[in-house]
């Protein structure tokens, strides 16, 4: 038994704090915002309008049947908005838990529990950065628009989608004051030849101090190429299946390129923003 | 005012309610206050170093998940350096559960985490994810016994006996492992099982099979807990599908001296907290004065003949 005199007990943890919690909030809004991607907003407390870019929400998705979902399901916040008192997702209807979210009204309940993880950092030496991100990471990096800004820090963004129907974020870095470069697979502008063209003048240019990316597994090897030949630091933001969110199941580990050799790392838990020369591509 | 104490085989605990193996860690400190729970119980170390079980590690299931993470642990010098450290700023009790894939291995281990700062060991001789077709210590009496005295003879702490439920007769093992020096026994860990993915016909974890937990076992690990109350004296801990303060006075009822809490934190981090007050309320709603009354409380009806003789036809 520890502590025999109680008196004799070494500082133990007194007043607890908590950061992170189960937050029973009130849909407003759930709509499509183009032919794949939902928009979902909640109202949501001071805490939970803290999360910072980069980290998540572990969100209980209704139950669309006898099969579950029985797990939460990770998502990065989109926009949290202290002063409305919100918090916002960008989602694609993918599978049983996407699918249960997307059925939900304005007024409907939605138990979020967060936030969690850990987010993108921005280094005090660093002005201007380059946001490169395709699909649903577009979700994920759009917070950096307002971070970057409010740290004086220059931001390019390079977004890549399918198609001009289902690129996201554009107007939300533009408002943000960032040059925005969009690129399309339906245009024939997205290869990875003609971004490794405009990345490479990016950095000619002086607008690469470092990289952030989300959502390609092509993009991220691109950016570590470049970042190693350049020696630009950069983060990663990855995905991974979950159960905890805070690091005790040892479920979403994924391999991490660390001192020469592998180590695992929980993304819940080390992440899901990590550096990008240790990630290892999927 | 309920007296929530209970007294789990030598370990005084504040209440009965505690985090099941494998379901609890430092991060959790977010969302809950150690502080109040009844005692801490850390994920299984070993003394190998292991990296995990192939991935996908978990997956969904009716009301529950399937699991084979396979034990990821950093060895003997993270435990000392990192984790006893790290629960020694809450005062309450600590336990540590263990793992080796050989009796001695076991002894060995047991001694080695008899520390200052460990209340009761609890010994994981029931996971499903660390050998072929889920075989463990728990599956048979003669290796229970086996490792339970190994374990008893290197150590003075008090020794909780996880069992297996992958079992024919659960108390036959839970009496085993009393008798080998078990303090107290944990029923019980996951129930061997498989998923398959019908549109890749693959199996839906990385290692084939794994460990089933959650509400939809909760029924059969509430007939075990019943079944090792009435066989040992030593008390039982019933674990199994427990997400509600409801769950866990079933299990009370039932025979279980104190209830540990799992899967369901993964899904409500802050289940812990509201279990330990549903059975207060339980308790000052029904009029008890100490949380110690329902354990056992289950009133069945005796018949007054066994109605479930075998009648010889010809007779």
């Amino acid at each position: 038994m520890k502590s025999p005199d109680p008196g004799a007990a070494p500082c133990l943890a007194t007043a607890h704090s908590i950061t992170a919690a189960e937050f029973d909030c009130e849909v407003i809004e759930n709509d499509a915002v183009n032919p794949e991607y939902m928009h979902i907003v909640a109202t949501a407390d001071p805490l939970a309008t803290s999360i910072r870019a980069g980290q998540f929400f572990h969100m209980l998705c209704p139950k669309d049947g006898p099969n579950g979902p029985f797990f939460r399901r990770p998502m990065s916040v989109y926009r949290a908005d202290p002063e409305a008192g919100t918090v916002a997702f960008l989602y694609k209807v993918t599978g049983s838990g996407t699918r249960a979210l997307a059925t939900l009204a304005p007024g409907d309940r939605l138990d979020l529990f967060g936030p969690l993880g850990v987010g993108f950092s921005l280094e005090p030496g660093w002005r201007r950065i380059v946001v490169v991100g395709r699909g649903v990471g577009l979700a994920t990096l759009a917070p950096l628009a307002e971070l970057a800004a409010a740290n004086g820090i220059g931001v390019t963004a390079v977004l890549s989608a399918r198609s001009p129907a289902v690129m996201m974020s554009a107007d939300r870095f533009a408002a943000a004051g960032a040059d925005v470069i969009e690129v399309t697979d339906a245009e024939g502008t997205s290869g990875p030849a003609r971004l490794e063209r405009v990345l490479r003048g990016l950095i000619a240019d002086g607008k690469a101090d470092a990289f952030f990316t989300c959502g390609s597994n092509r993009l991220l090897l691109l950016l570590q190429r470049l970042g190693r030949e350049f020696g630009i630091p950069g983060q990663v933001a990855l995905e991974q299946q979950m159960a905890c969110g805070l690091g005790m199941c040892f479920c979403c580990v994924r391999e991490f390129r660390v001192d020469g050799g592998v180590a695992h790392r929980r993304v819940c838990w080390d992440g899901p923003v990590f550096d990008l020369q240790e990630a290892i591509s999927w | 005012m309920v007296d929530m104490r209970v007294e789990i085989g030598g370990v005084r605990l504040a209440n009965p309610v505690m985090p099941a193996s494998g379901t609890f860690a430092d991060g959790l400190d977010k969302a809950v206050d150690f502080e109040r729970l009844g005692a801490m119980v850390i994920k299984t170390i070993t003394r190998e170093l292991r990296v995990g079980n192939a991935l996908p590690r978990v997956c969904e299931t009716p009301e529950g998940m399937l699991n084979s993470i396979g034990i990821p642990s950093k060895g003997m010098p993270y435990f000392h350096e990192e984790t006893l450290p790290t629960y020694a700023r809450y005062a309450t009790p600590l336990v540590v559960s263990i793992s080796a894939p050989t009796v001695d291995g076991f002894a060995s281990l047991a001694e080695e985490v008899s520390l200052p700062g460990v209340a009761a060991i609890e010994i994981n001789i029931s996971c499903p994810n660390l050998e072929a077709d889920g075989q463990a210590f728990a599956n048979h009496v003669d290796s229970t016994e086996r490792a339970v005295a190994a374990i008893r003879r290197r150590t003075s702490l008090p020794l909780w006996a996880k069992l297996s439920p992958n079992v024919t007769d659960v108390a036959e093992i839970g009496r085993a492992a009393e008798a080998a020096g078990a303090d107290a026994l944990v029923v019980a860990n996951t129930f061997l099982a498989m998923a398959v993915d019908i549109e890749s016909q693959r199996p839906r974890l990385g290692s084939v099979t794994g460990g089933l937990s959650g509400p939809a076992i909760r029924p059969i690990v509430v007939r075990m807990t019943y079944q090792c109350a009435r066989a040992v004296d030593i008390p039982v801990i019933g674990c199994g599908g427990i997400a509600t303060a409801e769950d866990a006075i079933e299990y009370m009822l039932a025979g279980a001296s104190a209830v540990q809490v799992g899967t369901v934190t993964f899904v409500h981090p802050t289940a812990m907290i509201s279990v330990l007050e549903g059975i207060e309320d339980y308790c000052v709603r029904r009029g008890y004065e100490r949380v110690t009354d329902l354990v056992g409380a289950l009133s069945v009806e005796e018949a007054d003949e066994t109605d479930m003789e075998w009648v010889d036809p010809l007779r």
